[in-house]
């Protein structure tokens, strides 16, 4: 039954980055893509503990906790230069 | 039975993890769009990662406590990130279905 | 007392850097305990220009209320915003609120900004330039005076407590 909702999961998540590549394309500004792009990254942490889950072994915890981390800084590093046009003031 | 808790778990995460998603695709503007992720997406996530520890605790992988590590992350971060994209946003003064407040206010 | 502030800044900072140390290498092992407390002792001390002025937690207990609340708000807030998502005929009315904040710490003001973004409909955008007034934006309002009086009463007044400012 675990394996059957972890599948279940998986497809869900895929539907979701589907739509977050949409927006991510589609626009219409910076900060949409900005923002898509964050949300990506949170369902790409997602997938990653999925991925574990379904192994039963903690392999890809270090990608997950890396993309959480990278995603973070990334998403601040946009905001900051789309607010000053420069990231290290 | 507690295999089911941790199903229950991993599924009302992820479907929340679309739910958020699906508002970030539905709403009319940047600003309502904020929501869907910041929220439900990471309340999502939360859900996830409690089911899974769960999982790797009946396992006997011993008790996962790090997955509490994300958990803590995450809902520290996103806030700031919503927040900062927010006024990034207002910055560009990108177009709003409630019409944008005054200029004067920016820090 | 002099010394114990020249190498430990922030006790606080430095407990929790042992712990997230102890947990990304899930283990208690004597060697990591040893690199963890050198980490904990080395990294305030060398980052203690970043933050300059300690936070200091005054009332434990309030702390924990407060924390209760916020996870109960989130749940609550997270299924609020699903069901608008969700509900094909949900009309939601945006607007924009300004709610004055009366916080004198940063750290408090942070706090806030972070908590009205987790919970009910409601992002932080803007803080103004004299730390006044915070502008948020709220998904579906209905009424703008109450959603004032409970961001004051249920946030902000457990914050002041907290950080006694």
């Amino acid at each position: 039954m675990l394996n059957a909702s972890i599948n279940v999961a998986i497809i869900m998540l895929t539907i979701a980055m589907g739509c977050n590549l949409w927006r991510l394309l589609r626009g219409p500004d910076v900060t949409d893509r900005v923002l898509a792009l964050d949300t990506l990254y949170i369902n790409a942490v997602a997938l990653l503990i999925l991925a574990d889950t379904a192994d039963g072994k903690p392999l890809f915890y270090e990608a997950a906790i890396l993309i959480a981390l990278l995603g973070f800084v990334g998403t601040v590093a946009f905001a900051k230069f789309l607010l000053r046009g420069d990231i290290i003031e | 039975m507690f295999e089911f808790v941790s199903a229950i778990l991993i599924l009302l995460g992820a479907s929340f993890a679309l739910i958020g998603s699906i508002g970030l695709v539905r709403f009319p503007d940047i600003y309502t769009r904020l929501h869907g992720p910041t929220k439900v997406t990471t309340l999502g996530l939360g859900g996830l990662l409690l089911g899974s520890m769960f999982y790797m605790f009946l396992q006997g992988e011993g008790v996962a406590v790090r997955e509490l590590l994300i958990i803590g992350f995450l809902f520290l971060t996103a806030p700031v990130s919503a927040h900062l994209v927010a006024k990034a946003a207002l910055h560009r003064r990108c177009q709003s279905v409630c019409g944008l407040p005054d200029r004067d206010a920016e820090s | 007392m002099s010394s114990m502030k020249r190498w430990l800044p922030h006790p606080d900072v430095s407990a929790v850097l042992l712990i997230v140390w102890l947990l990304l290498n899930h283990t208690v092992s004597i060697g990591h305990l040893l690199l963890g407390t050198a980490l904990g002792i080395l990294i305030p001390k060398f980052t203690k220009r970043f933050f300059p002025e300690p936070v200091f937690i005054k009332r434990g207990t309030v702390l924990i209320r407060f924390a209760a609340t916020v996870v109960w708000d989130i749940l609550v807030a997270s299924i609020a915003v699903a069901r608008l998502t969700l509900d094909p005929r949900s009309r939601p009315a945006p607007r924009f609120v300004r709610v004055p904040v009366s916080l004198a710490d940063d750290f408090a003001l942070t706090a806030l900004a972070g908590t009205v973004s987790l919970t009910p409909g409601t992002v932080s955008a803007q803080l103004s330039a004299d730390r006044r007034h915070l502008l948020v934006h709220v998904l579906d309002l209905d009424d703008e005076s109450a959603l004032i009086q409970d961001i004051k009463q249920r946030y902000e007044a457990p914050i002041k407590e907290i950080f006694q400012c």
